[in-house]
């Protein structure tokens, strides 16, 4: 860790130096993220000053969210660009509402002989026709990430030690979890699931055009087992299910609606039978039974990696073994 | 960018519609990645065509490009074939409007076989989801999957092994299920939370049940009805149910013919249906209890016509059937209806040349094996010939995109 802390500190004064040799420092290009092109590397964009050690360029914010989605225990490096001017606005608890020309960039790693290993970086790019949401796949030697519209597999070993092929998206995927009301669009920066210091320095760094006001927060996962189990739970659906399980988006012919905000029990899956699960649920009769986990079809889907019964559908190849302890301890004390 | 692109193709097309594109797509290596890619960078009115042999893919599929054909060498010749799928909720999914799909099968997808999801004016021609070890609990839940669209058009297709239905419209208006054969799965055919609907001349054999037509509470799309039943096959459905117990079909009975539940407007005519032996035709209350105030779960205004039928339940798969069959003189009449209606409308009427006979429920959500079953012949009104459906079926303009 300390030495690729060391390493990223060398190379990014290298390309200090470069780039003050060449003049301005280093700055994503925004005709490449506004054209309707599908850019064929990632470094076309410019998002990084150094790319392989994810050293972001100027404007290019990193952030973290409150409870992140959970993908095979993969580390997430999440970024936001504004372009020079530009100034997100916040919409209450909701989404941050990025200007056309900013993007949204997260690489995605897993840990290889102790090294730091890029798997791919998934761009979001919001242009004059909507967001368009594109997979990069980074090669063996680290050096660049190029387009995979088609997706990839990968042999990668989790954090808990489970030898996966990890799937990389393809650019339909992309839009399968990004889909609402017919269009791409963010889905993580919320602000109720984003820190409140965080907020407030890209408001002073003036990103933001004001801070905010959240009164129920998405809870830190890692504080899981210190806050109740309902807020842990329902953080936890909130970004791992809601993105498909919520009117408008992928799974709404389900009618189950795991968002945060939803506070009706049927909609969220207690004593509702399921709609088109197939055999996804098993034996089980409803989505969520009041202290009951283990008869619940939420939890038995969430346990299972078996295609056509495991969720979500797409990301998972392994179980999620703490999300799923929330959502036990949360449906047992119901 | 969608009304960039169909001005686009709009200008195309009055221009000079040779510029869709074909995209050639062999079997072999690295056909996952080469089908994914095509089926992204297509534009609308290009083909995407899949040549003759054996696809053999790794993931799901997708679509999301108005008006694109996929099309294969025939539903024997070109298949995808999903048996080593490790991803992925069905084989192909499609989110486009638009899109025709033909001469191709899927077979042993993991989970559905193709889905298409908010998808208008979508064609189904000659396809084929099979699953081929057979009907299995472990098989994927539906074949042809179209949901939450408006025009979905299935025809001369062949689906076998889906542990729910075979071909499952749902959320959907406007609608024509076609020349298609259903077999060896839990429901042949099944119609559910959808308005407009025409199922006609299919071949509906082997499963638990034959045709389905369902409203469910709790949904975002509910209020089923206006649907026609009519000129099918729907012989021996005599599988014993091999759903999971937790979904709708695992209630369907072995040997239901044609079961229509809560929806308004229904019309089972010309149909021959034989060797169902619970019942021939169905018509019932949905049968459970639910919490959905705005959901209607009675059957209303459904007539069954004339039909062509044997002498109905000779084995029903209903507690106490000794008695019944006992009561009836050997086989249940062709017609059951649960006795539950709607105060003040007309649940069912029945052609007089069918018999049927009535559970005489008295009170809807206490399922249909319960003590207070009061079995009896079934008197009912005749079809009211003022009582006529219009405006069902697929629109004028997807029957015009079937070839020969």
């Amino acid at each position: 860790m300390i030495r690729s802390a060391v390493l990223g500190l060398a190379l990014l004064s290298a390309a200090a130096a470069v780039a003050h040799a060449a003049g301005p420092v280093a700055a994503p290009n925004d005709a490449v993220v506004t054209a309707e092109t599908f850019p064929a590397t990632l470094s076309e964009y410019g998002f990084f000053s150094d790319a392989p050690g994810q050293v972001p360029a100027n404007r290019v914010t990193p952030y973290r969210l409150n409870t992140p989605l959970w993908s095979d225990g993969a580390e997430k490096l999440r970024f936001m660009y504004l372009p020079a001017g530009a100034q997100a606005k916040a919409d209450g608890e909701n989404l941050l509402q990025l200007p056309v020309g900013a993007a949204l960039i997260k690489t995605f790693a897993f840990e290889d002989n102790g090294k730091r290993r890029l798997i791919e970086t998934r761009v979001l790019l919001h242009r004059a026709s909507g967001w368009v949401a594109l997979p990069y796949l980074w090669n063996a030697e680290q050096t660049e990430a190029k387009l995979a519209l088609a997706g990839a597999r990968v042999p990668v070993t989790t954090p808990a030690g489970e030898a996966i092929e990890y799937r990389v998206p393809n650019k339909n995927q992309c839009k399968e979890c990004h889909g609402l009301n017919g269009v791409v669009t963010p889905i993580g920066p919320k602000a109720r699931n984003l820190s409140h210091d965080w907020l407030q320095q890209f408001a002073s760094a003036g990103m933001l055009d004001a801070v905010p006001a959240v009164k129920s927060a998405v809870p830190l996962w890692e504080d899981r087992d210190k806050v109740s189990a309902a807020s842990a739970a329902r953080g936890y659906l909130d970004v791992n299910c809601a993105h498909c399980h919520q009117p408008g988006a992928g799974a709404s012919n389900s009618g189950l609606d795991l968002r945060w905000q939803q506070t009706d029990d049927q909609a969220l899956g207690v004593m509702k039978r399921p709609v088109a699960a197939g055999r996804g649920a098993g034996e089980l009769l409803f989505d969520v039974v009041p202290g009951k986990p283990d008869e619940s079809i939420l939890v038995h889907r969430m346990a299972s990696t078996e295609g056509g019964v495991a969720m979500p559908e797409l990301g998972k190849a392994t179980v999620d073994k703490d999300g799923l302890k929330v959502v036990k301890r949360w449906i047992a004390g119901l | 960018m969608r009304i960039t692109r169909l001005a686009l193709l709009a200008l195309t097309a009055a221009a000079s519609p040779a510029l869709a594109e074909t995209h050639e797509i062999a079997a072999g290596d690295g056909a996952q990645a080469r089908l994914q890619e095509a089926l992204i960078t297509a534009q609308p009115g290009d083909e995407v065509v899949l040549g003759a042999g054996r696809f053999l893919l790794d993931d799901g599929l997708s679509l999301d490009v108005d008006g694109v054909t996929l099309r294969g060498a025939g539903m024997n010749a070109t298949v995808l074939d999903f048996t080593g799928q490790q991803g992925a909720g069905e084989g192909l999914l499609v989110t486009s409007d638009k899109v025709t799909l033909r001469d191709f099968a899927v077979e042993n997808p993991h989970g559905d076989g193709i889905k298409s999801k908010g998808a208008d004016e979508i064609v189904y021609q000659r396809l084929r989801v099979t699953w081929t070890g057979g009907p299995k609990e472990t098989n994927g839940a539906y074949g042809l999957y179209p949901v939450e669209s408006d025009g979905v058009l299935i025809t001369e297709s062949e689906v076998s092994g889906a542990s729910d239905a075979g071909i499952y419209v749902g959320q959907s208006k406007r609608i024509t299920v076609r020349n298609n054969i259903a077999r060896h799965n839990v429901a042949g055919i099944e119609i559910e939370n959808s308005r407009d609907a025409l199922v006609t001349s299919n071949y509906v054999t082997g499963n638990t049940g034959g045709i389905l037509v369902f409203d469910l509470p709790s949904l975002p799309v509910m209020g089923g009805g206006n649907t026609v039943v009519r000129d099918n096959l729907v012989a021996h459905n005599t599988t014993p149910n091999f759903a999971p117990k937790g979904n709708i079909v695992a209630g369907v009975r072995r040997g239901t013919g044609v079961m229509v539940m809560a929806n308004d407007g229904v019309l089972v005519e010309g149909n021959t249906i034989l060797d169902n032996p619970t019942a021939p035709v169905m018509v019932v209350a949905y049968p459970l209890q639910f919490k959905d105030t705005t959901y209607n779960p009675y059957p209303r205004n459904v007539t069954i016509g004339a039909n062509r039928v044997d002498r109905g339940g000779y084995d029903p798969q209903f507690e106490g059937k000794e008695q019944m069959l006992a009561a009836f003189g050997g086989a249940l009449p062709p017609v059951l209806w649960d006795g539950l209606s709607q105060p003040g409308t007309v649940a069912v009427r029945v052609d007089p040349s069918l018999k049927g006979w009535t559970l005489g429920l008295t009170s809807q959500g206490g399922g249909l094996d319960v003590a207070n079953v009061k079995p009896g012949p079934l008197q009912v009104a005749a079809p009211d010939a003022s009582v006529t459906l219009t405006g069902y079926g697929a629109p004028a303009e997807l029957e015009a995109r079937l070839v020969p």
